[in-house]
């Protein structure tokens, strides 16, 4: 590039505090503060835990530009990287080398040892055992009593069993598993607390590789071990990317279960369209890809850090500056998705920024979309009459962690 | 339209280092492509992809995250 010429307005962005607390009277809108930098003139800045300002990304198209700019760097260990919470910015300076903190060509290479049981063909062989899986547990929940907390009898057990298989772990722990995930993408906790939940995690994770080397299976962790034998890996990569993805691999799928349960209840025609669908897969998927975008769990947005001056419309992001990208606004700029605050299940929503964009973009996003279009499919044709048991205004949202869901949904039939 | 009937008239460019194995362009186009078994990474099946796939191939260059497909007129 021979032109290096940055035009910077010397304006003063507008602050807002991030994340931002949802208006009281409707928890599911985004902040309208927040989503209204999405068609502001030029970029704000976010006051995060700190007190620093980093960047607030929110427009679609300057978040899919820049998610894919080299210039950018998720390498957490840097001074003035916006980090989500206090925890995270004491464990960054031990974490191990995961792709969750580097940037090309290294991620490359560490994502290409972890990407096998994530791609299309491995989890659409998976299909089978998730339809078994799902209907099981909603079997035992129509025969049980009304009325019922669908997250525990549902939106939970279906990640959770599905991860803790595919990895190769014992379901019979899944209490610490979700009570230290929890805690480790919690907004509150503090750094004791993170550390405490992190040894539970790390205890179960460390025992459960230990029988792989010895005793190879066919699950992710024996072919993580295998991975490590071959030089390939190190043994803590290799547990951190493990407790890596049983953190991932639950909360995110349960919250976008539940919420998604509560939107389609609250939008009784997207219910009924859902149910006319469901024998047209292609359909299906589609439902879904909207209810990604519409739900946008991760509320608290993606973070970078720049490694050169960039501009970016009028403003000029400079060397060593911090970026929130803040997925779940993208999702909801009318630029891009006009009306975006209506969930229409038949627009064409698949280039939202649910899982992210650029070489980051989520691991298990075709796991997490397998599992919602089964998930879905079977709760709206097997339950006909679900209903709320409680008053809308009275459903337990969880806001504290780094995507939204709610603590639970009772409901009935 | 005019190339509603020929074959070939765009061919898929991949830029293999680039790819993350995301897998988003096997869900949108699988008649187009596929994933290598040994690390996930793309392959393209069809270079040259007949008309009626044109706007599924469309649809995975703008969602490959890594933008490490392009379609390129003939
Ligand atoms: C995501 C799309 C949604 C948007 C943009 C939205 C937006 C709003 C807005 C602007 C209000 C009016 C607040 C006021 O000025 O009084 C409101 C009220 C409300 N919303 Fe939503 N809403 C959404 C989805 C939902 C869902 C899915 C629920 C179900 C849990 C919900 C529950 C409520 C309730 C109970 C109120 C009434 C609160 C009151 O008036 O006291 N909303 N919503
Ligand atoms: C609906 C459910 C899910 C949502 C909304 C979601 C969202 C996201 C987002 C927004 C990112 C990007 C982070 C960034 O750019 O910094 C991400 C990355 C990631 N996700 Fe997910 N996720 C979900 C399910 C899952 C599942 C089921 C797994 C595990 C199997 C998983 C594992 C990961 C991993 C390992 C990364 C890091 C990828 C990298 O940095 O290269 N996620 N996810
Ligand atoms: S969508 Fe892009 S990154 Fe993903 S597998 Fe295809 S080419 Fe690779």
């Amino acid at each position: 590039m021979t032109d290096t010429t940055l035009t910077d307005t010397g304006r003063t962005p507008d602050v807002v505090d991030y994340p931002t607390p949802r208006d009281p009277r409707c928890p599911f809108a985004q902040p309208a503060n927040v989503l209204a930098t999405t068609e502001a003139d030029q970029m704000a800045r976010a006051r995060i835990w700190d007190g620093s300002t980093p960047w607030l990304v929110t427009k679609y198209a300057d978040q899919h530009a820049l998610l894919t700019d080299p210039r950018l760097s998720i390498d957490e260990r840097r001074e003035g990287y916006p980090h989500m919470t206090r925890g995270r910015s004491v464990s960054a300076q031990h974490t191990p080398r995961l792709i969750t903190n580097t940037d090309a060509p290294e991620h490359t290479q560490l994502r290409r040892v972890v990407n096998l049981p994530f791609t299309v063909k491995r989890v659409e062989a998976m299909r089978p055992r998730l339809q078994e899986l799902v209907d099981g547990l909603l079997d035992e929940m129509l025969a049980g009593p009304r009325p019922v907390d669908l997250v525990q009898a549902f939106a939970l057990p279906v990640p959770t069993i599905v991860i803790t298989e595919m990895l190769g772990m014992d379901y019979g722990n899944r209490e610490d598993f979700q009570h230290a995930s929890h805690v480790l993408v919690s907004h509150d906790a503090t750094p004791e607390e993170s550390a405490a939940a992190g040894a539970v995690l790390g205890g179960h994770v460390a025992a459960a590789m230990e029988a792989k080397m010895a005793e190879p299976a066919d699950d992710v962790m024996s072919e993580l071990a295998a991975r490590v034998k071959a030089g390939e890996m190190t043994m803590r990569g290799a547990l951190s990317m493990s407790t890596a993805i049983l953190i991932a691999g639950h909360e995110t799928s349960a919250s976008m279960i539940s919420l998604g349960t509560l939107a389609l209840l609250q939008n009784p025609d997207q219910l009924e369209y859902f149910r006319s669908i469901v024998d047209d897969p292609k359909a299906v998927a589609a439902a879904v890809e909207e209810l990604l975008r519409y739900l946008s769990i991760v509320h608290t947005g993606v973070r970078r850090i720049a490694n050169e001056d960039i501009q970016v419309g009028a403003d000029v992001i400079r060397k060593d500056e911090g970026l929130v990208l803040d997925v779940a606004a993208a999702n909801w700029d009318p630029a891009q998705f006009p009306e975006p605050d209506r969930l229409d299940l038949t627009r064409s929503a698949r280039s939202h920024h649910a899982f992210g964009y650029g070489a980051h973009q989520c691991l298990g996003q075709t796991l997490a979309r397998v599992e919602l279009q089964v998930a879905f499919r079977a709760l709206v044709s097997r339950v006909p009459d679900l209903r709320l048991a409680i008053p809308a205004e009275d459903v337990d949202f969880a806001y504290e962690g780094v995507a939204y869901g709610l603590h639970s949904l009772p409901v009935t039939w | 339209m005019s190339d509603e009937t020929v074959t070939g008239t765009h061919r898929i460019e991949l830029d293999e280092p680039k790819c993350v194995a995301a897998g988003q362009c096997v869900m949108v186009a699988p008649e187009v492509f596929d994933q290598r078994d040994e690390d996930g990474v793309a392959v393209v099946l069809d270079e040259t992809p007949a008309a009626e796939l044109l706007d599924d191939v469309r649809e995975a260059v703008a969602v490959c995250p890594a933008a490490a497909l392009r379609l390129v007129a003939l």
